[in-house]
């Protein structure tokens, strides 16, 4: 080929080339700008996107499916698909990118990604919905309240209502004389005797990094008050001044006196669960959905009878209260505005009047929705932790929940560092405050 | 053939299916990603134009400089590490074991077709701690040193990394390697064994220059595969403890797929590309000196 012939070559597919970089900087830019709404009448099955590792909604779905919900599922029948948590966020921003979300899913990891859907417009104001079909009644006032506090609006369905707090193993606490510790002061004692008498204090994974971090909100709730964090999410606080890095130093502490045992870095969550349930440690920070572990006769070695529970410790001089519960939903379902039709209206009545019944029951798990069927026998931990809850207070949030992703990921990434003495109580709350971009 | 490539409906002809194909499944993904760069916000919130501000951002953000750093760091050493040890397999296929060296082939190459995540998998569980000893902690302990916990500080998350990488990319290396070795004529090393040259001599005089130009290409294939490491760093440790051994891939995914920033996302990608088109480059304007000159 001739020079010449090059050239006209090159010529001819420049503006072509040109003409499909234009093209592609012009449609990114509208790409996203649609409004996700949807021409269709609704949906036709109702789909169900499951975190793969959260099966016990999907459980009780198919049991309703089968029992209390059958006419609803044979007008719409229920399905089921499984997406991993660690990529969930990224598959429910694939389908709203497409307007493809499915009638009923899990929320995101955190909760700025529901907020952006909501604000989008793609999710159903179930307040607002359960108002029309006259089902208000059925979700409990305590979850109400947590879901709006999370998201700001009525936008998502309480599959659970957990209260979060130390579980502790009697017979290892009574053993070595211990009672329950009611200050942090009593928790770092007890875990020092613990420790002396050969017995691993705290069970936690690090590899989730969150049963870590979940004590430096809970110790904040306590020595600033329930509004600690909120004011570090409206940026009239920082996690770096001196009363916040008080509560990563006291965290941290327990860590370097080797109290969360070796490798803690490397524990996963069921890991750590059975490290307690098989009695090789005495405390366990967890929320109130692991009373489906502790109820399971197969997995709980050390019975269910052998288990308390106690909210977290207050701080001496602290302004908080230990009667200010750290609560959450769980894994609180949302229902896509475009999919809403008749069927899953009939759908959500049938799931408001029967799910706090099936998951009491089957799994007994305590969800935000009524138990409506006074057949239903509670077991006694599950019955204990209802009265716990009942005695409370406020409840608080969690340490990340009005985080975004970033800071999320990176407090989480980084607690077991924090702990394992690898970053200094500063540096870890230098991360995470840059992270959260106020 | 210059009478057809002289005529522009055959070039069109030839060209043009394949060439739309190409521009459809790698020349639009590529510019849109490109077109990205300019914009914030992700699918759910739609996009805003927002001018330099993420290159910006780029200039700016500590992270990116770390993830760079560690890249950059982890590109070095196991280019070098896959050349040295994969050459020096491939000089035991070649001169010792000859024509014995088919079944020793075979298990070295063996662990690059095992998939990434089973392999790191297996060193997670050998390199473990809790909750219980992992071999090499259980060997350690045999000689009377601690157990170490391999995944809980950067330099020995590190190390793991690089270890089961290599282990994982010797035997292509040591295969591309010995073909290369294969071809150098049997004649100019007899002569040179005659002429009085020893282990050694042969290699450093006869044997490395010769095998340069597939040394070169083993060195580009290392290079540009370790810059965009992802997958092994992703299933071995996450790119912990912290963010220790995140590289520019993986905050990149993060970026832009766990915390929906897409615009800023692309950007990093774009640094990316740009770095190993200049290491590219770089490589192959070294290798174009001319060898027999000196």
């Amino acid at each position: 080929m001739t020079t010449a012939n090059h050239a006209r070559l090159r010529r001819a597919f420049l503006p072509v080339i040109a003409g499909i970089g234009a093209g592609a900087l012009l449609l990114t830019g509208c790409s996203g700008g649609s409004d996700g709404g949807n021409s269709s009448d609704g949906a036709t099955e109702f789909t169900y996107l499951s975190l793969t590792e959260n099966t016990a909604v999907a459980d009780t779905l198919t049991t309703l499916s089968e029992g209390a919900c059958a006419a609803e599922n044979e007008a719409l029948p229920l399905k089921v698909t499984n997406q991993p948590q660690a990529s969930f966020d990224q598959q429910l921003q694939l389908l709203a990118g497409q307007d493809a979300l499915p009638v009923i899913f899990a929320a995101g990891n955190t909760p700025q990604v529901a907020k952006d859907l909501n604000e989008a417009g793609q999710i159903l104001n179930i307040g607002e919905t359960f108002d029309e079909l006259g089902v208000a009644e059925n979700i409990l006032p305590a979850a109400s309240s947590t879901i709006e506090s999370l998201y700001g609006e009525q936008i998502a369905l309480p599959t659970e209502f957990n209260v979060e707090g130390l579980w502790f193993n009697k017979q290892i606490l009574e053993q070595n004389g211990i009672t329950p510790p009611t200050t942090w002061d009593e928790l770092v004692d007890a875990a020092a005797t613990l420790d002396a008498a050969g017995v691993q204090p705290f069970s936690a994974s690090g590899e989730q990094g969150w049963p870590l971090t979940r004590l430096v909100g809970n110790y904040l709730f306590r020595t600033i008050g329930p509004d600690a964090l909120q004011a570090v999410a409206d940026g009239d606080a920082e996690l770096t001044e001196a009363e916040y890095v008080e509560a990563a130093q006291a965290v941290a502490d327990l860590g370097a006196e080797g109290y969360f045992g070796e490798g803690v870095g490397s524990i996963d969550y069921d890991t750590s669960i059975n490290t307690f349930t098989s009695g090789q440690a005495a405390f366990l920070y967890m929320g109130s959905w692991v009373l489906s572990s502790f109820n399971d006769a197969e997995t709980n070695q050390l019975g269910a009878e052998n288990i308390g529970f106690i909210p977290f410790p207050e701080v001496e001089g602290g302004s908080g209260s230990s009667d200010q519960l750290a609560a959450n939903v769980g894994v609180p379902l949302m229902v896509s505005e475009s999919a809403y039709n008749d069927e899953v209206g009939a759908w959500l009545s049938c799931i408001s009047e029967n799910y706090g019944s099936v998951s009491l029951g089957d799994q007994g798990v305590l969800s935000g929705f009524t138990v409506n069927d006074d057949s239903i026998e509670v077991p006694p931990l599950t019955a204990e932790l209802q009265a716990a809850i009942d005695a409370s207070g406020d409840s608080v949030l969690w340490t990340e929940a009005l985080f975004n992703a970033q800071a999320t990921t990176t407090s989480q990434t980084n607690a077991a560092q924090l702990v394992t003495g690898a970053i200094t109580p500063e540096e870890f709350m230098q991360l995470v405050q840059a992270d959260l971009g106020n | 053939m210059n009478n057809v490539f002289g005529n522009k409906r055959a070039v069109l002809v030839f060209v043009g299916p394949a060439l739309l194909i190409y521009a459809l499944i790698m020349l639009v993904p590529v510019i849109w990603s490109l077109g990205y760069t300019f914009f914030t916000g992700s699918v759910i919130t739609g996009f805003e134009f927002a001018g330099l501000e993420n290159f910006e951002r780029l200039f700016t953000d500590p992270k990116v400089g770390e993830a760079l750093l560690f890249t950059m760091k982890y590109a070095v050493i196991l280019t070098i590490g896959q050349i040295l040890v994969g050459y020096a397999l491939a000089l035991l296929y070649v001169f010792w074991l000859k024509k014995a060296s088919s079944v020793v082939r075979t298990l070295v190459f063996f662990p690059i077709v095992l998939p990434t995540v089973a392999v790191a998998l297996l060193f997670q569980k050998m390199f473990e701690i809790a909750p219980q000893n992992g071999l090499v902690n259980e060997a350690l302990n045999l000689v009377g040193i601690a157990s170490v916990d391999w995944f809980g500080t950067a330099d020995t998350a590190f190390l793991v990394l690089v270890i089961m990488d290599i282990w994982r990319s010797m035997g292509f290396y040591a295969v591309l390697l010995y073909a290369g070795l294969l071809d150098i004529p049997e004649e100019i090393m007899e002569s040179a064994r005659l002429d009085g040259a020893g282990s050694l001599a042969l290699i450093r005089r006869i044997i490395l220059p010769l095998s340069l130009p597939v040394l070169l290409s083993s060195i580009i294939f290392s290079i540009n595969g370790t810059l965009k490491v992802f997958d092994s760093v992703l299933a071995l440790t996450n790119g912990g403890p912290g963010s220790s051994t995140t590289p520019l891939t993986l905050y990149m995914f993060r970026t832009a797929f766990n915390y929906g920033n897409y615009g800023y996302g692309s950007t990093i990608a774009l640094l990316l590309t740009v770095i190993c088109l200049l290491v590219t480059i770089f490589i192959f304007r070294s290798s174009r000196r001319d060898l027999t000159k000196n």
